[in-house]
C-alpha cells in the first residue's frame, strides 16, 4: 500500500517556542488517521504543514508523493481541509457556502453529490437557511461538505468535533467510516480520547512531541501495569489519600473515578488500612482493562521523568 | 497547446466570477455596510454642505435704537432686508443686551448712539456699534463682516445723495468661479476625495481581514484560487459601488447645491475610477499588514481619515501649512484628486491641467499594488 502521508522529522518554531518537534509518521491511503493530544499539542499546526499553509522549519513533508513545499500548488486540488473554526460563511445559507466552496475547486453540487449525499441530506432541509443559525452539529455538517464538494483525496480535520453533542459526534464518525469507500484517506484531530478507538490508526501528540504511533487496540495494550478504578464518595479527599500512600505509582482523576497504579501491581490491607486512617470510608476498588487515555498519561509521565534525569 | 489553457483560463474565469457573486452576497446581506456605502455619502454631503456651512443666512440681529429718526431706521431696513439678517427684537435698554443673547437666536445686536441721524447730518460722524455673540467666534466674525459691509454700503447711499457728484472709489469685488462664496463648492470635492478612500480603503480591508479573523481565509488558500483572483475578486464589487456612489454624490451636488460639473463629465468620471483604483489597492495594502478587522479599521480611519481631512487642503489650503506639513501632505494620494476634482467641477479646465496629478495617482496606484501582491501571504504566518 503507498503511503499517503509521509512526515520525516518535521520541525516547526514560533519565536524561541518549539510548536512541533521531530515529527515522524506515516499514514496509509484510505485509512482514518487521528492524532489525540490536548490543546496546545501542536496538533493545528501540524495539520496546517500537511496543507501546505506553513512552511515547516526542519524536515520533510510528502503528501500522495509530492513534496508540500514545492508541489503545493498542485498539492492544493487534492486536499479537502476543515478548519477548527468551522470555515463557513455566516451570512450566506447553506447552500450557497456548499456552491460557493465547489465554484471555487471547479466542480458542481450535482457532480460530486453521491459523496456527499450521506452527509448533506441530513442538512439539505435547511438549505435556505443561513449558516450563521445552524446549530454545532449541522455547522459540522456543512463544514465536511463543503471540504468534500471537489472530491478530494485527503481530507484534513482538524478537531471536527469540537463543540459538537455528543449524538453528533457519534454521528460524524459514522459518516467517516462511510467515506472510506471512497478511497479518501482522513487525517483527523481530537481532544477526546474516547474517538481514539473510531480511527484505524492513531498518534498521541503532546507538547509537539509524538508519545506513540498505532493502531488503537495496540496502544491500549501497552499499558504495561495492572490497573485499578477506585471510587470514595469524597473523591478529591480520596486523590489526596492515594497520592500520599507510599505503595502508588500513579493516580489519576477520571469523571466520578480514580485510576492508579501501584509499585508492585497489587494492594493489600495496607492502603485500606491507610484509607481509613485518613478517614476515607465506603472505598470501592476493582481492577479495570487501561484505556488510552490511561496510556497517554502513563507515556506523558515517562516523558516527564526522562527529561527530569 | 491551446486546449489545456484555453479550459484553465474558462475554469479559472468561472471560479473568480464565483467569488465575485459570493461578495455580493455579503454585501447585500450586510445593510450595514450598504448604510456605509450609500448612506454615509450622502450624509457627509448634506452635513458638509447645510450644516457645517460657512455661510450666513438669517442670523438674528436685535437693536437697541437710542435715536429712533429717519436714518436709523432707514439702515435697520437695509440690514434686515439683505436676506442675511432677522430682527429678533428691539431693546429698550442697556441691560437688555445681555438679556437678549442669553435667550439664544441673537448672534449680534447694533447700537445707534442717542440723536445718530442729527449728529450724522449735522457733524458727518454718527456712531453704531456692533456687539457680537463671541461665543460662537466663526459666526461673530462673519456677522459683523456682513454687517460692517453693508453699513458702509449705506454709507456711500449716503455720501451719494449728499455730495451728489463727488467722486468716491468704490472697490467692486467679484469673486470668479464661486461668485456667491459658497462653501459647498469647497465641500463637494472635498467629501468626494474623503467617502472615497474611507470607503475604498476601509470596506477592501475589512473585507480581506474577515476572511482571515473567520478562518475563511485558510481554506481560500488551500483552493486552487490565486491570490490575484482573490484580491480581484474582493475588489470588483466596491470598485462598482464606489463609482455608483461617484454618481449619486454628483447628483445630490447638483440637485441640492445647484453645484454643476463645469469641465467634461467624462474626464471627471475617469479620474473618479482612477482615484477609486487606488484607495481600493491601498485598501488592499492595509488588509495585508492587518491581521484583525479592528487593526484594518484602525489604520484606515486614523491613518487614512485624518489626514485628508486635515493636510489634503480639504479644509486647510496647503498654501498655509508650515512646511513639513506641506511635506507630508504630498504623499498623501488625496491631495491631488482634489486638485483634479476642484479643476474639473469648479474651474471647467480638462485633461491638460491635471496630467501631473493623473500621473501621480497612477503612480500610487501602481505603487500600492506591487507592494500588496508582494505582501500578499499564500500561506499563513
Amino acid at each position: 500500500m503507498q503511503s499517503a502521508i509521509e512526515s520525516a522529522g518535521i520541525t516547526k518554531k514560533f519565536g524561541s517556542n518549539r510548536v512541533l518537534n521531530d515529527i515522524t509518521f506515516s499514514v496509509n491511503e484510505s485509512e482514518i488517521f487521528g492524532f489525540i493530544g490536548p490543546d496546545g499539542a501542536g496538533k493545528t499546526t501540524l495539520f496546517r504543514i500537511v496543507t501546505t499553509l506553513l512552511l515547516p522549519d526542519e524536515g520533510k513533508m510528502t503528501v500522495f508523493g509530492t513534496d508540500s513545499l514545492k508541489g503545493f500548488r498542485e498539492l492544493r486540488k487534492h486536499i479537502g481541509y476543515m478548519p477548527g473554526r468551522f470555515s463557513l460563511y455566516h451570512d450566506l445559507t447553506v447552500e450557497e457556502n456548499l456552491k460557493f466552496y465547489a465554484t471555487v475547486f471547479g466542480t458542481t453540487i450535482r457532480e460530486n453529490y453521491d459523496l456527499i449525499s450521506d452527509i448533506y441530506s441530513h442538512i439539505e432541509p435547511f438549505k435556505k437557511r443561513l449558516a450563521g443559525q445552524l446549530s454545532g452539529g449541522m455547522k459540522q455538517k456543512l463544514a465536511l461538505s463543503c471540504a468534500l464538494i471537489h472530491k478530494p483525496k485527503l481530507l484534513v480535520l482538524d478537531e471536527p468535533t469540537t463543540g459538537v453533542d455528543a449524538v453528533s459526534r457519534s454521528e460524524f464518525w459514522d459518516m467517516l467510516k462511510n467515506l472510506r469507500k471512497h478511497d479518501i484517506t482522513i487525517l483527523v484531530s481530537t481532544p477526546y480520547m474516547d474517538e481514539a478507538m473510531r480511527c484505524d490508526r492513531i498518534a498521541l501528540i503532546q507538547n509537539g512531541s509524538l508519545l506513540s504511533v498505532d493502531k488503537p487496540r495496540k496502544i491500549k495494550e501497552g499499558f504495561g501495569k495492572r490497573l485499578y478504578r477506585i471510587m470514595a464518595p469524597d473523591k478529591y479527599r480520596l486523590l489526596i489519600s492515594l497520592r500520599k500512600y507510599e505503595l502508588t505509582d500513579t493516580a489519576f482523576p477520571f469523571g466520578d473515578s480514580i485510576h492508579v497504579t501501584f509499585r508492585d501491581d497489587i494492594y493489600d490491607q495496607s492502603l485500606i488500612n491507610h484509607l481509613r486512617s485518613e478517614g476515607i470510608a465506603n472505598v470501592t476498588i476493582e481492577e479495570m482493562e487501561a484505556g488510552i487515555e490511561d496510556r497517554f498519561l502513563e507515556l506523558m509521565e515517562r516523558k516527564l521523568d526522562g527529561e527530569i534525569e | 497547446m491551446h486546449g489545456p489553457t484555453a479550459a484553465y483560463t474558462q475554469h479559472d474565469m468561472k471560479r473568480f466570477l464565483g467569488f465575485v457573486k459570493k461578495e455580493f452576497l455579503h454585501i447585500s446581506r450586510d445593510y450595514r455596510t450598504l448604510i456605509i456605502l450609500f448612506g454615509i455619502p450622502a450624509a457627509q454631503i448634506l452635513l458638509f454642505g447645510y450644516v457645517v456651512s460657512t455661510d450666513i443666512k438669517n442670523a438674528g440681529v436685535a437693536f437697541f435704537d437710542q435715536s429712533k429718526d429717519e436714518i436709523t431706521r432707514q439702515l435697520t431696513d437695509k440690514i434686515c432686508s439683505s436676506g442675511f439678517f432677522t430682527k429678533t427684537g428691539d431693546l429698550a435698554s442697556q441691560d437688555d443686551i445681555d438679556r437678549i443673547f442669553k435667550k439664544g437666536g441673537t448672534k449680534a445686536v447694533v447700537i445707534f448712539e442717542n440723536d445718530f441721524g442729527r449728529n450724522l447730518v449735522s457733524r458727518g460722524k454718527g456712531e453704531i456699534s456692533i456687539i457680537a455673540d463671541g461665543s460662537e467666534p466663526n459666526v461673530a466674525t462673519l456677522v459683523t463682516n456682513y454687517m460692517t459691509a453693508i453699513i458702509s454700503d449705506f454709507n456711500m447711499d449716503l455720501a451719494g445723495q449728499a455730495a451728489g457728484a463727488a467722486l468716491i472709489v468704490r472697490p467692486e469685488v467679484r469673486m470668479f468661479y464661486n461668485p456667491g462664496l459658497k462653501s459647498h463648492y469647497m465641500f463637494v470635492p472635498g467629501v468626494i476625495t474623503l467617502i472615497m478612500i474611507l470607503i475604498c480603503a476601509l470596506m477592501t480591508s475589512v473585507t480581506i481581514t474577515r476572511e482571515k479573523e473567520f478562518g475563511t481565509m485558510e481554506v481560500l488558500l488551500v483552493s486552487p484560487l490565486k491570490p490575484i483572483q482573490i484580491i480581484l475578486g474582493k475588489v470588483m464589487p466596491y470598485f462598482l459601488l464606489s463609482f455608483i456612489d461617484v454618481i449619486v454624490i454628483l447628483l445630490l451636488s447638483w440637485f441640492v447645491f445647484d453645484l454643476p460639473v463645469k469641465g467634461s463629465l467624462a474626464l471627471l468620471l475617469g479620474e473618479s475610477m482612477l482615484y477609486i483604483m487606488m484607495s481600493l489597492s491601498l485598501g488592499i495594502l492595509i488588509s495585508t499588514v492587518s491581521g484583525t478587522m479592528q487593526q484594518a479599521i484602525f489604520i484606515s480611519l486614523v491613518g487614512m481619515m485624518l489626514p485628508t481631512i486635515l493636510l489634503s487642503g480639504f479644509i486647510f489650503p496647503i498654501e498655509n501649512m508650515a512646511e513639513i506639513y506641506g511635506w507630508i501632505s504630498s504623499i498623501l494620494p488625496p491631495r491631488y484628486f482634489i486638485v483634479i476634482i476642484k479643476n474639473i467641477m469648479i474651474k471647467g479646465t480638462g485633461f491638460l491641467y491635471v496630467w501631473k496629478e493623473t500621473l501621480i495617482l497612477t503612480g500610487f496606484t501602481v505603487l500600492f499594488i506591487a507592494l500588496s501582491v508582494r505582501n500578499f501571504k499564500i500561506r499563513l504566518q
